[in-house]
């Protein structure tokens, strides 16, 4: 919220504030004071407010930034964005903090003899183009990497694509967004042939009905899900909370259903079983607009080195594909899952009532999943079946955890197998990419390198020998961390790390960068409803701090890149932007232009004539559509959406007698994913301190631990210990612990498991076998 | 110089009539809830007995269900 330190007791006047409000945001899930918010701000005629997009998760919120003697010193939701109408969460509320904690970075760091050594700017980007480039006249192209962000801005990441794709020439090139959205990619390119959802916010006003897929909205989307409490207020809608955990989202909703892990697949496929066993079928929508396919099963977790898997669709029929389902009657699902056959078809009869208009939504418990392209495609089998997708109110939606997710990596393409328009194994993607580099076609590798996973791994083997990390903090984030971690500490490697902060991952740079944090620079983000939204630079960065996308241009033109980055420093965010709108100029992903981005809080692709595209596939919104039909699913090549076959297979490791609870990891609505902004926000960290390890009272009062006591956590990866929390914010199911991640000082990810799913190639946070002890 | 912040739980139908209450006594600032029936409220006083004098009043309003503490800081006299 608003921080202007003008003298103590008003300081601490507003710490009182900001103190109810994040422990009223914790009480009553959602909760919203936005008008008082404008009262408390600073009245200052000098006051300078511009709008950004908040930074702090992937739902985009539009806020306005107030700025006075070049310190940002309040901030308020932007009542002209349609994403939060003028709402802010307890993170946006307090997003100006995070610039000015303390520790700042604002000089370059460089390791001599084991000790860190400020340097000037100048050195230490002449150091790193020159270690690329030693690195790879001695190991190769293929041994550089970099490793981004979805909190990377559009142009952060389009110019390390461009960098390391077009000019170097290695697909050595992947973001954090794999951790926490690539199985939402594939689910959408397996079903749809094209990435991100048909749909948009707006659809939160037509639904009848919601279900929550593993999704802890009160937390992790407070400002959406208020969105829904809102339309329930108004309009009695349903709330449907299908989760492994009691949070305060199953506390808030109408329904709280209950699953075993990685059970979801038997539950999505016992509702597709009830949806056609009861004549809920959308028939011709079916005949007209979707195939059926089946894929390989029995794909393993990828938990060695170098595991490669190639799905293979095969064509069905319908016929096929029910008596496929016949396994997954709600009795045999039931018996699996710990959910009740009345509820199996209490949710399939929500989803089958042709009166009712259907959402879905879901962010990390699909996605990070063993089998998490799998779970995407049955959530939209289930709107397919019944032809309830693309129109307002019924709308699959994956939500994403991070400001940039879609626009950076999903959109430019940030990731090994990806271009921003298209992939590299194909020729005509590779040419068209090249044209606009102004690089040798020949200079974009066909073969992607290493998903993250085995970007980690390969550094760890000295496959890869230089890492530049910019905006993420995978010391902290990284499954099966230790081993991450050791490797990347080995003789021969050179790391690299841009950051505002000291983190564990600047722990273990070789060179440590100031970074530019959000206003700060231009930039932009794309939110998961596809919507793209500028920000002005607005205050100066501290000391030597430069933006992730400069700090990028420096290090190309210093190794010889000085025509592919042309772009000037005063206008070189306008000069990529435009640049990057060629790679996606067509009906189906045009970008709106930067002038109107400035002047409107984003716009959505496809930005057609004008306007944005608010339901994709949807002739009547779609400008893309061309096959004269009202629906047309054009990112397949015959215009069908695919319902898949795919069935229900355990997770890569189970509780078992040695190991007999089920370990969850997530987030908490406090602190931004590994803490290392909201822990420096004063309030926010004393919300919540530290992290914990959730029980269900029964577990608890068996092994006789009480909220505080200190519990020892065993895997097969180590041990860890946490204090206790029983009956406190979140409430495990019997025989489950969940332990949140964002604390660097009580590292849950050395003890998770680096299984993923073999064709998004996301791990899976979710689940792994643990043994729970007092400690 | 005590400044506390507390979360305010009005009876039942009651939020607007707990707001007018609270907005009359000169040493509350009232934040109400957009969507939920609470309050955030911030009192300020010069001194303990002015803040028992508060208590005293806030005791007596009856639209008032439950006063939670929040937080609870003591500035410095000259600021």
């Amino acid at each position: 919220m608003y921080t202007s330190i003008t003298n103590r007791r008003e300081f601490i006047k507003k710490m009182a504030v900001l103190s109810a409000m994040t422990a009223a945001a914790t009480m009553f899930p959602g909760i919203l004071f936005a008008e008082e918010q404008e009262k408390g701000i600073p009245n200052s005629a000098n006051l300078d407010w511009k709008k950004a997009p908040c930074r702090f998760c992937g739902v985009g919120c539009g806020v306005l930034v107030g700025t006075e003697n070049g310190k940002a010193i309040a901030v308020k939701g932007d009542p002209k964005s349609p994403v939060n109408k003028g709402l802010c969460c307890v993170k946006g509320y307090h997003s100006i903090m995070a610039l000015y904690g303390k520790d700042r970075l604002t000089k370059p760091l460089v390791k001599k003899n084991g000790q860190y050594v400020e340097t000037s700017m100048k050195e230490a980007l002449d150091l790193v183009a020159s270690k690329m480039q030693d690195t790879i006249k001695n190991h190769g192209k293929d041994a550089v990497s970099i490793y981004g962000s979805g909190q990377w801005t559009i142009p952060d990441g389009y110019a390390a694509s461009k960098l390391f794709k077009g000019c170097i020439g290695t697909n050595n090139v992947e973001a954090n967004a794999r951790l926490c959205m690539a199985s939402a990619v594939t689910g959408f390119l397996t079903s749809f042939g094209i990435d991100e959802p048909m749909g948009c916010y707006e659809d939160i006003d037509y639904a009848d009905v919601f279900f929550l897929w593993g999704n802890n909205m009160a937390e992790m989307h407070p400002v959406l899900f208020s969105r829904l409490l809102d339309q329930r207020l108004k309009r009695g809608v349903k709330i449907i909370d299908f989760a492994t955990r009691t949070t305060r989202t199953s506390k808030a909703a109408d329904s709280s259903i209950l699953f075993q892990p990685q059970t979801d697949l038997a539950v999505a496929n016992a509702i597709c079983y009830e949806i056609i066993n009861n004549g809920w079928v959308n028939k011709s929508f079916v005949d007209k607009h979707c195939n059926f396919n089946k894929g390989l099963t029995n794909m393993g977790y990828g938990l060695e080195d170098n595991y490669k898997f190639k799905d293979k669709p095969e064509k069905i029929n319908f016929e096929a594909y029910k008596k496929f389902l016949e396994d997954y009657t709600p009795e045999k699902v039931s018996k699996i899952s710990g959910v009740s056959v009345k509820d199996i078809k209490y949710m399939a009869a929500l989803y089958g009532d042709p009166n009712k208009k259907v959402m879905s939504l879901w962010c990390m418990g699909m996605n990070q999943h063993s089998r998490g392209t799998w779970i995407n495609n049955l959530v939209y089998n289930i709107h397919l079946l019944t032809g309830k997708i693309s129109t307002p109110g019924n709308s699959p939606f994956s939500l994403t955890g991070q400001p940039s997710a879609c626009g950076t990596v999903r959109e430019v393409g940030t990731l090994t197998h990806k271009l921003p328009h298209g992939v590299v194994m194909n020729k005509k993607h590779r040419e068209f990419a090249a044209k606009i580099w102004d690089v040798p076609v020949e200079n974009i590798d066909p073969k992607p390198t290493y998903h993250t996973v085995e970007m980690f791994r390969a550094l760890d083997r000295g496959d890869i020998r230089f890492m530049w990390i910019q905006v993420t903090n995978p010391m902290v984030t990284m499954p099966k961390l230790k081993r991450y971690r050791d490797g990347a500490k080995k003789e021969g490697r050179f790391i690299v790390v841009s950051d505002i902060y000291p983190t564990p991952t600047t722990d273990i740079a070789d060179v440590i960068l100031p970074s530019a944090m959000w206003i700060e620079r231009e930039g932009l983000f794309g939110n998961s409803e596809r919507r793209t939204q500028h920000f002005d630079q607005m205050v100066d960065p501290p000391g030597e701090a430069m933006s992730d996308t400069w700090q990028l241009v420096e290090v190309a033109k210093r190794m010889g890149y000085e025509k592919q980055f042309y772009y000037k420093e005063e206008t070189h965010i306008e000069e990529i932007y435009t640049e990057y709108r060629k790679h996606h100029d067509n009906k189906k992903h045009n970008m709106a232009p930067l002038e109107v981005l400035k002047s409107q809080p984003g716009a959505m692709w496809p930005y057609v004539d004008g306007k944005s595209t608010q339901w994709r596939f949807n002739a009547k919104y779609d400008p893309a559509c061309s096959n004269g039909e009202d629906f047309h699913f054009y990112g397949k090549p015959d215009g069908k959406a695919i319902i898949w076959q795919r069935p229900y297979e355990p997770a890569a490791e189970e509780p078992d007698e040695e190991y007999p609870y089920w370990l969850n990891t997530g987030r908490v609505v406090e602190h931004w994913h590994t803490g290392s902004m909201t822990r420096r926000i004063p309030v926010l960290h004393k919300a919540m301190p530290h992290a914990y390890v959730e029980l269900h009272p029964n577990d608890a009062k068996r092994l006789q631990i009480k909220t505080g006591d200190k519990v020892k956590l065993t895997t097969r990866r180590g041990e860890i210990i946490l204090p206790a929390s029983i009956d406190q914010r979140g409430v495990p199911a019997p025989m489950q612990v969940f332990v949140p991640f964002f604390d660097e000082n009580l590292l849950i990810n050395d003890i998770t498991l680096d299984s993923f799913c073999p064709i998004s190639k996301e791990p899976d946070y979710k689940k792994c076998a643990v043994k729970v002890e007092k400690a | 110089m005590p400044i506390k912040s507390y979360l305010a739980h009005p009876h039942t139908g009651k939020k607007d009539e707990l707001i007018k209450a609270l907005s009359l006594i000169q040493q509350c600032e009232v934040m109400p809830a957009q969507n939920q029936d609470v309050l955030i409220l911030v009192t300020e006083t010069e001194n303990k007995t002015e803040e028992a004098t508060l208590k005293e009043k806030l005791d007596t309003i009856d639209s008032l269900k439950l006063l939670a503490m929040v937080s609870g800081f003591n500035t410095p006299q000259n600021n």
